[in-house]
């Protein structure tokens, strides 16, 4: 079977386990770890790995013969806004884990089959990623007039880029439930605890919906969607049966339902308490595979 | 070590962290009547806002009645000399929500993150400070480290614009030497540079005690609120500090007669209940559990049939920090679990 194949660009925590991931895929053939420091751990354990590793950035990526399929950029947003249209000149379809949003927002089991063309594909937020297949599953089912989430994750999986701009986290997340999501308002909330041992990725989903919506059938929705998103992440579980609260005046006379989930990380890099990173790792990696899917079967 | 305590400035934070208390529903006129008392009786600053800060309003924490930036306006309008300060926790509220509401007056911006996390806060006081805002920083549940770590965290928001940070007791859980051993500590690393203040709880009946050691101690900022209308059983009462300050002959410059004439007439009349410290209050401050948790944990009880003592507790041994509220219906549901596996 043909395969794509897919550089990484930025050897850190998130590459390196988007790596090991990788490295499993029947569909996606590593071609390269690309990064910018010769120093890194990431190149180097790359390296040990049987994976092509380079400090020459993307200058050497792209005077490569064999150019790579895929890019998948986990470096930072203004390193790929950067990048981006080099990727792009070269023909090379990108897969973005950064906030830079070039690129429309994707959750693989919401709307990458709508996106098949795109040149350039934002995996939005953890907590996106974590929250928007859930929000999608009631909106499929009723109208969302709003929907909130919280995401909870443990201090110690927030890297420096996170802390310093958290804004972006509650604005790009809040965006995609609406744009993805499908509600018609989004609100997004992210809370750092640093409990020791560290906290597994928490996440919980409150969406309005009207007082006479089919119960049933909401929690039926949620619950497939949870197994898909399962299919990828496999820590990805419901710690309780959908909630739902009658209509309130204070709602706006709308009734509510609350979804609360657990995000426990697979463990291939990174430990399994930063099931925020490894949804994220696990989703991209799910477009690569997907992409080459399609591009195989085309 | 007591220091002779210079003027102590008190914030009045009634109309936010009150905002509890009220699960988030001040009117307008209310607003109105409490910032025209605040400001009659000499109270300097005067904070406004959701009581999770601006953003607040959300299923997760209660949906305001009133949008956040008209009831700043609203005060803003009343206040003659009196500034108006807004509260924002990073990860809820943006910049944004803080040009907004400094678009409508407000010139405080107090900027709270747990304990632990200060370098979420370096957005914030960046843009608080380029709109020409006065910065205060927050430490919330600042029981939950040692002094020396909570300087260093204190640092950092001062290295990022801070020029005031508070060691705030949000579970009501310092007694007396913790609270003073904390401020100290913060006093010696940023004492040169910026300012140290103090935000108690009454669940364990301290926060105006913890304020005096405070006060002797360095602090030179104490928050209070009028009949102690706060989270958990309420806040250091702001006309209990003033009358207690005077009596220690701390000045505040806020006149006692003003300070209890607006607790009583104003503030006591328009209350549902007064903050006391029950089972649930006092479980928070024994269990240092984040006082706005008491009301959500009592509609789950209610909801969920468990008791809110044990939400609480079962909440603090988990170690949710502030705007976690959403655990409390998790933690609701996996008691019932409990209970239904048990067979009673």
């Amino acid at each position: 079977m043909t395969k794509l194949t897919a550089a990484i660009v930025g050897p850190g925590n998130i590459g390196t386990d988007l790596l090991v991931k990788l490295l499993r895929s029947e569909h996606v053939e590593v071609h390269s770890m690309v990064g910018v420091d010769p120093a890194s751990d990431g190149l180097a354990r790359a390296r040990d790995l049987g994976v092509p590793a380079s400090a020459g950035g993307v200058d050497w990526l792209l005077a490569q013969d064999d150019r790579p399929d895929l890019v998948f950029e986990a470096t930072s947003a203004k390193a790929h806004l950067a990048n981006a249209p080099r990727y792009a000149e070269a023909g090379i379809t990108a897969i973005d884990l950064t906030p830079a949003a070039v690129g429309p927002f994707v959750c693989p089991p919401v709307n990458l089959d709508t996106l098949s063309d795109a040149a350039n594909l934002n995996m939005i937020t953890c907590g996106g990623q974590a929250t928007i297949p859930i929000v999608h599953a009631v909106s499929s089912v009723v109208p969302v007039a709003y929907a909130e989430i919280v995401a909870s994750i443990a201090s110690r999986s927030a890297g420096p880029g996170t802390r310093a701009n958290i804004d972006e986290f509650t604005q790009t997340t809040a965006r995609a439930i609406e744009r993805v999501g499908g509600a018609a308002r989004g609100k997004a909330i992210i809370i750092l605890n640093p409990v020791k041992p560290p906290m597994i990725m928490r996440d919980t989903v409150f969406c309005a919906i009207p007082p006479d919506s089919d119960t049933d059938a909401i929690t039926a929705s949620v619950h497939r969607m949870a197994a898909e998103v399962a299919a990828y992440v496999p820590g990805y579980t419901l710690r309780a049966e959908p909630q739902f609260d009658g209509p309130r005046d204070i709602w706006n006379g709308m009734a509510r339902v609350a979804v609360f989930l657990e995000v426990r990380g697979n463990g291939d890099f990174l430990p399994p308490w930063a099931g925020n990173l490894d949804i994220m790792t696990a989703a991209a990696a799910r477009v690569g595979e997907r992409l080459a899917l399609r591009k195989v079967t085309a | 070590m007591n220091i002779p305590a210079g003027k102590i400035r008190i914030t009045d934070s009634t109309l936010r962290d009150g905002s509890h208390a009220m699960a988030h529903r001040f009117t307008e006129g209310q607003v109105r009547g409490v910032v025209h008392a605040l400001d009659r009786a000499g109270v300097e600053v005067i904070e406004v806002s959701h009581g999770d800060g601006l953003g607040g309003s959300s299923f997760n924490y209660g949906f305001s009645l009133e949008d956040d930036v008209k009831l700043v306006a609203a005060a803003v309008d009343e206040a003659e000399r009196a500034k108006i300060a807004v509260l924002l926790l990073p990860g809820l509220g943006t910049v944004e929500d803080l040009k907004a509401a400094h678009g409508a007056g407000a010139s405080v911006a107090r900027i709270a993150t747990h304990c632990t996390e200060a370098d979420v806060s370096l957005q914030h006081f960046a843009a608080a400070r380029d709109l020409g805002m006065e910065t205060v920083g927050f430490l919330m549940l600042s029981h939950r480290v040692g002094p020396e770590e909570l300087a260093r965290q204190a640092r950092i928001m001062v290295d990022g614009g801070a020029q005031c940070v508070y060691v705030v007791d949000s579970a009501g859980a310092l007694v007396l030497g913790d609270a003073q051993a904390r401020i100290t500590a913060l006093v010696d690393e940023i004492g040169g540079e910026a300012q140290v203040g103090f935000h108690g709880h009454q669940n364990l009946s301290l926060g105006v005690a913890n304020s005096v050691l405070a006060a002797q101690n360095g602090a030179l900022q104490v928050d209070g609120a009028l009949c102690a209308l706060g989270a958990g059983a309420g806040n250091s009462p702001t006309e209990v500090l003033v009358a207690t300050f005077e009596r220690l002959g701390i000045p505040t410059g806020v006149d006692v007669q003003g300070a209890l004439a607006a607790a009583d007439d104003v503030v006591k009349p328009f209350l549902h209940r007064l903050p006391f410290a029950d089972r649930g209050a006092i479980t928070q401050g024994y269990a240092g559990v984040y006082s706005s948790f008491l009301l959500h944990a009592e509609r789950a009880a209610e909801r969920y049939g468990v008791p809110a003592h044990e939400i609480l507790q079962r909440v603090g041994e988990a170690g949710y920090v502030g705007g976690q509220e959403d655990m409390i219906i998790d933690v609701a549901l996996q008691l019932v679990a409990e209970r239904d596996r048990a067979g009673v």
